[in-house]
């Protein structure tokens, strides 16, 4: 398969997938259940999400391993279970995946801040390096680095993948808006920030996942566009932010209402589009209509 | 120096996250004397510990919440804020023992059961502790059985609630029902990103606020 950064540069818009968190508290897990233990308790069950989206029209699925390093996993003591956790959900993926799409292995944030000296560079460099070499052994193609906020915590998963891999390496961070239309991470990160040091850091494609709808990500993206013309941009706008009604979690971005963003979002300069919490394969169906029809 | 000039020097510290001479952070205090260094000399000069709490640490953490809540600072400054602050709190605990310092009151915190989220949860933790409360941190995936015995062991206490889920506000509705029905006067206060004061209507809550500062003024009025 050619590399994702190439189809973009060959002028292809793709398509990613959709949430994992919310569909698999769909199919059961519970509240403060470890996610990534369903890829050794509930393999089935991944597969099915990983499945659902190819079925829908992802060009790229990920993995069940997005809280997969040491940190997040030693609150269930399955902080010796990196490798096997991490490798399996790449394998779930591989197999729905087959050999003609892209598995994309999630790694997400570690909660622990260097600033405060709560953990060192080497010990977020030693977990994301353990998680980014199971990762590719279960198949992996890329790296997906999500929902970050700090940029030295993003910057060293970089570099653990890529000195660690031959596997591409996507970072993607979270921002909030501000009262006056500013964006930023809740480490005060803006989109301009991290195109420059995420790219000088050697991400091969950079971009926006969770905390927004389709509306803010177009904002999000114009500002990674405006600092740099050239880089790979992947979106993952959640279906809106998420409200409590009825006892029950609604997320109000339909998919046509997704869809609706999608030509904008590619005007701005997205060239991979997906999405984060509370998306569907419904949603992603809308989005690859809209991108068919280009 | 004087003790007015310390307790100044002291609350810039801790208001710039300056925890100790060694520590590198801010750049601009390099090789400064810290939070730590100061408190002690403050101490051996004869500064009452009172006034550093209240001269010092409680205005400086009072600024920090405030710039947070207006969106000039960002969580890593109220982390190191925090930390600053704790350092000179760590002098200050023998006089909070023996009850020489008396702090505002009791406030239990903890992220209901079924969240592990915690940053919002430590930020509002950190910033009243810093305006004179005790804090008892119950931690994350807090059950109400675990509530109710912070209660119990903590008479007059306030009681703080935390949840970044929307999953998991459904928790946090049981527990403040459980919490009312045994002790229908203790105060509850909520928060965290999916939370709303019309959600705090709906599960009888007292208070909500959508930032730490905002945590520390409800408290205040609570006692004031």
């Amino acid at each position: 398969m050619k590399k994702i950064s190439q189809e973009i540069l060959s002028g292809k818009i793709l398509i990613s997938d959709g949430a994992w968190g919310t569909f698999l508290q769909q199919k059961g897990l519970l509240p403060a259940e470890c996610p990534e233990s369903w890829n050794i308790l509930h393999p089935e069950k991944v597969f099915e999400i990983a499945q659902s989206y190819i079925d829908a029209g992802s060009n790229m699925i990920e993995t069940n391993s997005f809280g997969g390093n040491r940190f997040k996993l030693s609150f269930f003591g399955k902080e010796d279970q990196v490798y096997d956790l991490n490798k399996a959900a790449a394998e779930i993926s591989r197999k729905a995946a087959g050999p003609d799409k892209y598995v994309l292995g999630s790694i997400g944030p570690t909660g622990k801040f260097l600033i405060t000296g709560d953990v060192t560079e080497d010990e977020l460099y030693e977990t994301f390096k353990e998680q980014a070499i199971a990762l590719e052994a279960g198949g992996a193609d890329a790296l997906i680095i999500e929902t970050m906020t700090d940029i030295d915590e993003a910057k060293i998963a970089i570099k653990a993948c890529k000195e660690n891999t031959s596997c591409e390496v996507i970072c993607t961070m979270t921002f909030d808006k501000t009262d006056e239309a500013v964006f930023h991470t809740m480490m005060g990160v803006t989109p301009a920030d991290m195109t420059t040091e995420l790219v000088d850091a050697g991400a091969d494609i950079i971009g926006a996942n969770c905390g927004n709808g389709m509306e803010n990500m177009v904002g999000i993206t114009k500002e990674i566009r405006a600092t740099n013309n050239k880089i790979p941009i992947l979106i993952h706008a959640n279906a809106g932010a998420p409200v409590f009604q009825n006892n029950e979690t609604l997320f109000l971005e339909t998919p046509d209402i997704t869809a609706g963003f999608v030509n904008p979002l590619i005007s701005a300069g997205a060239n991979i589009i997906g999405g984060c919490c509370g998306t569907t394969p419904a949603h992603i169906k809308a989005i690859a209509q809209v991108v068919k029809q280009k | 120096m004087n003790s007015e000039e310390i307790l100044l020097k002291l609350a810039e510290c801790v208001e710039f996250g300056k925890v100790n001479n060694a520590a590198p952070f801010p750049p601009t205090m390099k090789g400064q004397d810290g939070a730590d260094e100061l408190t002690k000399q403050a101490l051996e000069m004869g500064v009452r510990p009172v006034d550093i709490l209240n001269e010092a640490l409680i205005k400086a953490m009072d600024r920090v919440g405030e710039k947070f809540t207006q969106k000039k600072i960002f969580v890593p400054q109220m982390l190191m804020a925090a930390k600053a602050m704790n350092a000179s709190m760590e002098h200050l605990k023998p006089f909070f023992q023996s009850g020489e310092v008396k702090r505002k009151g009791k406030f239990i915190i903890g992220t209901v059961s079924g969240d592990l989220h915690d940053i919002g949860k430590n930020l509002v933790a950190m910033i009243v502790e810093g305006a004179g409360w005790e804090v008892i941190d119950l931690g994350v995936d807090v059950s109400a059985a675990k509530f109710l015995q912070a209660i119990k062991d903590n008479e007059g206490a306030v009681v703080g609630l935390s949840a970044l889920l929307t999953t998991t506000m459904q928790s946090m509705k049981n527990i403040v029902a459980e919490i009312k029905r045994e002790y229908p006067n203790v105060t509850c206060l909520i928060g965290g990103a999916p939370v709303t004061d019309q959600f705090r209507e709906e599960i009888g809550a007292d208070g909500y606020s959508s930032d730490p500062q905002g945590a520390v003024n409800y408290l205040n009025a609570l006692v004031a």
